[in-house]
Formats: structure tokens, sequence, C-alpha cells
């Protein structure tokens, strides 16, 4: 099959921060009618090149031609109006106004001036259903789903006449049947003859949808690739410039030791959030939950630390009947919780790392005792080569840190409190393999170490990988509570979780 | 318990927008049906059109105040804008100017005031209360540098406009500051409704962020509103000056706070992007009422309206939470 002419083509592209190249000599084409993944690590130029392409950014060297013609951006708006659209992780509509609304706000059709609502809605309609979408689009748009609130967002960039369509991680909060159903809606724009760019960290979502793939790494191009001819191995092998050897060497864990029981929950549970669950975290042991998102996962977390109050049942810790009011209480006996929500609940993005990393030590020692500057250094500097925050300047802001590095500043400072229990509420999220792979293992090594770990991820395998037990949950239940031992994979943790029984 | 089955189904066939609205709605017609058993002469039509007449200034103060908040933002400064009209009004009045140049000038400066505010507010990323804060204090300063005193206002056309009596028929009757209200709702209503801007007030309040990255003219938006509710003041100032003959400095103070009052028990969200101008309407109906309820009442001291504006206003803000949090 001859390949058609790409319909978007950049080569030589180069871009210059302060101090850094992020884009260096990068060439990158889109053929219409593909789906084309953009692969990675953090901080290794996909999001520049996209800001590059949509006009966020000026180039620096390079040029971009669309069907052939040249072209530069001076904004998203007007890459848009030439036919680019994106679509971003976080969903960029107004979710009080209505589904229709939001596909036509700024071009609703008019008359004198007037805007014409059932012209309006009936559009609405035929675009969706062009999706195989069929919603009330005179309801608001928070009442329906993240995943269909996606979709509507795509339904407005295709609607704008759009030749390209960049979905930078659309996937990262859906669960697995809402990727299914944008999958769906993907490939149905493909066969429009739409050019799809596709940003997404899970791997098996870019080989189930994607044609062809550009690897990039440090800001430089890797290579083009057919993806039916690429394995998952060479792939990653190719982002990290390293072989797998480090995301093997967890495998074959320690069986935990018989240690004392840390934490024993006994029927704790809360109305509306958790159903009564009774659970017991040893010391050094990693506790995995699966189950879907919304099943109660981190409600359980949260329970755990306090940040909600428990209805029913009793929490041990030590043996010890205790109540976690706040948690405050649930610091000081030494529980600590990575959020699922980095940017929101944990970090805050225009403090240092260093202010970041000390916060919560300090906040424990009371604000009338100041950390002594030295002290502080001493301890960042330990935990920035400790965890490897790149880059290792303990004054830079947080908000210039990559998502995996962010991550990492988030866990040296609940690392800094030597917690006996760390609750990791998605760690991995929305990072690379590279630094997916070195918190894993740092996991592997905390508990080693003696620390009580409770591990929740979307991601199986993780879970699998990292957890001397598995707690499966489902409809806001613990359903079943299953050793890892040789006969659990995967297949039967997918199995429990649809079932909702051990199989 | 038929209470609570009762509210279900009227969530499963009304639309979760409208519930706001027509609750106040209910607590109108409740209020108004309460004061027609209580007391005598009370359940006639001319006692709502008093409430219409003795608020129609107040009326067209909130509908500005509805599109700023509609916007998410807040605007503290339109009773002292209300009070600056009023002086200009009588001053120039006084000093011989005609009426019509007279109501001119005070909507121009009204309007400029908030396009001033609007602009700082967008422009340099300050929150609109203390700008709006800085423009109450402003304009009730420059009521004093033109009169510490009352300055009665004897022109012809002012006080024609003042004493006209519209007749409805059948005894009943409306100030043509009612009808001047009314077309100025059924043009807000209309351009929040059906024109871009309009939705842009919603979108704007909604997200901005989003709005923004959706290509919507954000700050030609913000900076509208304020402009908006600037000219609704000058033209309440000017209603309010029809109805009191008179300018004062001290006239209209806190009705920025009736203004926000009325939206809030209206059904508007504070945080902006849900609320209708139907639902001002009511609010202002229900605060008139809550008056007239008080007077026919006698025995009560005027403090009480207070009291029960304060009592509903908590009762609003407590359904407004309710009903966010279900949506969640």
């Amino acid at each position: 099959m001859a390949a058609p002419a790409p319909i978007l083509r950049m080569s030589g592209i180069g871009k210059q921060f302060p101090g850094v190249k992020a884009l260096d000599g990068v060439d990158f084409r889109l053929l219409p009618g593909e789906v084309h993944a953009l692969m990675g690590e953090n901080g290794a130029g996909k999001s520049t090149l996209i800001k590059v392409l949509t006009g966020v950014y000026d180039i620096d060297a390079g040029e971009i031609e669309l069907e052939g013609r040249r072209v530069a951006f001076s904004s998203p708006l007007a890459a848009q109006q030439a036919g680019i659209s994106t679509v971003y992780q976080e969903v960029n509509l107004c979710a009080n106004l209505s589904v229709a609304e939001n596909i036509f706000i700024g071009r609703e059709p008019r008359r004198l001036g007037r805007i014409q609502w059932k012209k309006m809605r009936r559009r609405a309609e035929e675009i969706l259903s062009r999706l195989d979408l069929d919603l009330d689009v005179s309801a608001p748009l928070s009442s329906y789903s993240l995943a269909i609130q996606q979709m509507v967002a795509i339904a407005r960039a295709v609607d704008i006449d759009a030749k390209v369509l960049i979905l930078d991680e659309p996937t990262s909060s859906l669960d697995a049947g809402e990727v299914a159903q944008l999958f769906r809606v993907m490939r149905r724009l493909k066969e429009q003859g739409i050019a799809i760019l596709f940003v997404s960290h899970f791997l098996d979502q870019i080989y189930e949808i994607s044609d062809r793939m550009t690897i990039l790494r440090n800001g430089t191009l890797v290579g083009e690739y057919l993806t039916s001819e690429l394995s998952q191995v060479e792939l990653v092998g190719k982002m990290i410039g390293r072989e797998l050897a480090d995301l093997e060497k967890l495998e074959g864990r320690p069986p935990a030791r018989e240690a004392a029981p840390l934490v024993e929950a006994e029927l704790l549970g809360r109305t509306g959030a958790i159903e009564p669950f009774t659970l017991t975290i040893h010391e050094g042991e990693v506790v995995g939950l699966a189950g879907l998102l919304g099943s109660g996962r981190t409600e359980i977390a949260r329970l755990l630390f306090g940040a909600d109050h428990a209805g029913t049942g009793a929490l041990k810790i030590d043996g010890q009947a205790v109540s976690l009011r706040t948690p405050r209480s649930a610091v000081a006996r030494k529980i600590a919780f990575c959020s699922e929500n980095r940017r929101a609940e944990g970090l805050i993005p225009d403090l240092t790392v260093r202010e970041n990393i000390i916060l919560a030590l300090q906040a424990a020692r009371g604000w009338t005792r100041p950390i002594p500057r030295r002290k502080q250094d001493e301890l960042v500097d330990k935990y920035i080569s400790a965890l490897n925050i790149r880059p290792a300047n303990p004054e830079q802001l947080v908000r210039n840190l990559s998502g995996g590095n962010q991550q990492k500043v988030l866990l040296a400072r609940w690392l800094i409190l030597e917690p006996r229990l760390l609750i990791l509420d998605e760690p991995t999220r929305g990072i690379d393999v590279g630094a997916k792979a070195e918190i894993q293992r740092l996991v592997a090594e905390l508990s080693d170490g003696g620390m009580a770990v409770l591990f929740i991820s979307a991601e199986l395998e993780e879970v699998l990988r990292l957890s001397h037990k598995v707690g499966v949950l489902r409809d806001r239940r613990l359903v079943a509570e299953l050793d890892n031992d040789e006969s659990l994979t995967t297949d039967r943790l997918t199995e429990t979780i649809a079932s909702g029984a051990i199989s | 318990m038929t209470s609570v089955t009762g509210l279900l189904d009227l969530r499963r066939t009304v639309p979760q927008k409208y519930i706001p609205v027509m609750v106040t709605a209910g607590l109108f017609i409740a209020m108004f049906v309460a004061g027609g058993i209580r007391y005598e002469g009370f359940a006639t039509g001319q006692i709502i059109l008093n409430v219409f007449i003795d608020n129609a200034f107040l009326l067209v103060v909130a509908v500005g105040m509805t599109f700023v908040i509609l916007t998410g933002g807040i605007d503290l400064s339109v009773g002292s804008v209300v009070g600056l009209s009023t002086m200009i009004s009588a001053s120039l009045l006084k000093d011989g100017w005609p009426a019509f140049g007279v109501m001119a000038l005070v909507l121009v400066i009204g309007a400029v005031l908030g396009l001033g505010m609007g602009a700082i507010i967008h422009y340099f990323e300050i929150q609109p209360f203390i700008v709006t804060l800085a423009g109450m204090f402003l304009a009730r300063g420059l009521c004093y540098t033109i009169s510490t005193d009352s300055i009665p206002i004897e022109n012809s056309t002012f006080t024609a406009i003042a004493q006209t009596r519209v007749d409805l028929g059948g005894d009943m009757w409306v100030s043509p500051s009612v009808l001047i209200a009314l077309v100025v709702v059924l043009a807000a209503a209309y351009v929040l409704h059906y024109t871009r801007l309009g939705r842009n007030v919603y979108a704007t309040g909604g997200s901005e962020q989003s709005a923004l990255l959706m290509g919507l003219p954000v700050a030609r938006t913000k900076i509208a509103v304020y402009t908006v509710s600037g000219f609704c003041s000058a033209l309440g100032g000017l209603l309010f000056a029809f109805y009191s003959l008179s300018g004062y400095g001290l006239s209209a103070v806190g009705m920025e706070l009736d203004a926000i009052a009325a939206v809030v028990i209206g059904g508007t969200l504070l945080t902006g992007g849900s609320g209708y101008l139907l639902g001002t309407v009511l609010g202002v109906l229900v605060l008139g009422l809550i008056q007239t309820i008080i007077s026919f009442e006698g025995t009560l001291s005027s403090w009480w309206t207070k009291i029960f504006i304060g009592l509903l206003l908590f009762a609003f803000i407590l359904l407004q939470r309710l009903i966010t949090a279900r949506r969640r």
C-alpha cells in the first residue's frame, strides 16, 4: 500500500528554553486517517512538540507544513482555525452549560444576533451521532461522566473542520469501558480521514489503537516505527535508552516476613463511601488495592489516614484501639498519605522543591520550631539523591518539574517523616516508565526496610509485582483479600474484580 | 414521607437547574397566600404591584448584579453608584440642566465607572471584591463633594414621571419606573439567553480557564458585566430619584447587599455559572413582600425585615449547597 501524502510535516524542529534544549532537530509527520502515537519519557519533549505545533510556543528552528503549505501559528486559536484541534487531559469545557452549547459556544448558529437554539441542538445531535453517541444535548455537561465529557470535547474539536486532532493523554482518568468507548470514537474519526496524534502512558492502549509511532528521547528523535513491527520491550528500550533490566529485577519478591500487625481495621466503614471492611497490614508488608475507578480504593485510604471519619468499626494501631479524627492524628502515629491528585491536594507548585519536601516535617514540628536551614539542606539533598529527583536543584520551583519528578517530591515529603505506614494512591499514574520503575523499586526497598505500604493502582501488573497481599474492591466493598502467590495472575484479579467473588 | 417522594418526583420531571427558581416562586406564593389569610385587604393585585413600585430601583440594580454574579464576580459599588446618581441628578437639575441631558449623563457616568472597575479587575487580576469596594468608597465620597445635605428635585419632567400613574384597569396602577424596570428585565433576559455575550457570561462563570481555552472573549465579557452593572446602578439611581424626588449622599446605603441578597435568594450561585433572571425578579419580590407583611403586622419594628432576610439567605445558601453537593 502506497502511503498517502502526509497532511502534516514538521522538519528539523528546534526549541530552546533558557538552559535547556527542549527539542533538537525533530522530524515528525502525520498521515491522514492514521492514529499516530507520540512516545517518550516525561521531559522527552512530547508536550513541547505539541505546544510548538499548536502555536503555544514559537519554534527556534525548522518548519511546519500543513497540507503542503508552510504555516506558523501564533496561538492555539489560530491553529484551531487552520484545522488543528487539541483535547487535553483535563476536560476544558464548561460543565454548567449544556452539551450542545459546549460543542458550539463561540460559534453558535445565529440570525440577527439571536442564537438559534433549535438549530444548535439539532446540529449537536448530528455531530454526536457521527461519533456514535446518543446524548440529551440540552442536559448540562456535568450530568455526564468524564469520559463522555471528553468525547464532547472531541466533538467540539472535530466540528471545527479538523484535519488534525491531538489527544494529549485523554485516557489517564478513564476506566476500561470508557477507554473502549473513546477508542470507538477515535476509529470512527480515523475512517473519516482525520489524522490523530495520540499521547498516552499506557502501552497497551498505544498498541491497541495506534498505527504508527514516533519516539522522542531527551528532545531528539529516536525514530518512527509501525506499531505492528515494534515489540513493547523494544519500545520501552528505545524510550528510556536502556534495557528493561531495572523493571525485571523486581520480579520474584521475597515473601513478607511474619511480622507484627501494624494496622488492623475491623469492620471499618463510612456510609456512602465504603462498606465496612476488615483489613490487616503487617510491618514490612505491601498491601495492594485493586479495583475500578470509584470502587472505593481511595475511600479506604482516606479512612486509614483520618481524612474522613469512619462511621462504623474500629481501628487498631500496634494493637491499641485508636480513632483517627484528623490527618494530623494519623501523622502523629506515623501514617503518611500520598494522594492521587498530586496537583490539587499535595504539592504547592509555587514553592521550591526544598520547601515542598520540608513541609510535612515542619508541620509535624509546629511552626514555632523552624527547622534550621542547614538541617533542611541536608535532608533535602539526601532525598533528592535517594529518589533521583531531576533536576537535582532544591531551589527549583515544583511547577517546573515533570510529573514523575513531582511525584517523587511528594514521596520525599512523606518519607522524611519516616512513616511506619505509607499510603500511596496511584503514585505512578501519568508518569513515564523510567520514573515508574524507580518508584516501584523504592516501594520494594522501603518495605524490605520494615515500612508497611498500602499501594493503590489501576494497573494490575504493578499491584501484582509489588504486593504481598491484594485487596480487591468492587462497588465500594472489599470483596476479596488474595495472597500474592504463584497462582495469582492479572487474569485472576480481573476476574475477581468483574465477578465480585474469589474465583 | 409523602413530601419526600413528592420532592423526588419533582426532581424527575423538572430539570434540576430550575429547582432553585421554583423554590423561590413557591416561597413567594406561600408568603402571599399566608398574608392574604392573616390580613384583611392583603390579597389584592395592587399589593404585588406596590412591591414592584417600591422596589423598581432595586430590581434594576439586581439585574446588573445578576450579570456580575453569573460570571462569579461581585459588585459592591452599586449602592454608592445609586447614591451618586441621585446626587448628580439633583444638583445638575438645580443648576437648570435639561432633564434628559442629566439622565443621559448619569447613565454614561455609571457605565464608565463600571467599565473602569471591570478593566482593573481583568487586566490587573485583582479580586472583584476589593476593586468594587474601592469603587464603593469612591462613589460615596464623591456624593459628599457635591453636597452633604439632601437636595430636592423640582424639575418638571422628573416630578411628572414621579407622579404619573399608569392605569392597568380594575383600580390597579403602576409607576413608569416599574415599566422601565420590566423593560430592563426583559432586555437582560434576552441578552443572557439569546446572545453570545449572555452565553459567554455563563461560560466564564462556569470555568474561566476553559472559556479561555475554548477561544471565548473572556476579557470582553468580564469587563462588559461590570459595565452593565454600572449602567444598571445608574439607571436604578434615576428610578430612585423619581421615587424620592431628591438627591442625598446617604441614600441607598447598603443597597448592594439587598441586591446580592435578591440575586442569591433568586437561586443564582455565588460561584457563578448558574442562575436565571426570573429568579432575581422573584428574589426582589420576596424581599419586598417581607417588608409589606411587616408593615401590615404593624407592631413589629422594621428591623424584623433584616432578620427575615438574614434567615432566608441562610436557608437559600444551604439549599444551593445541597443541590451542588448532590450534583457532584
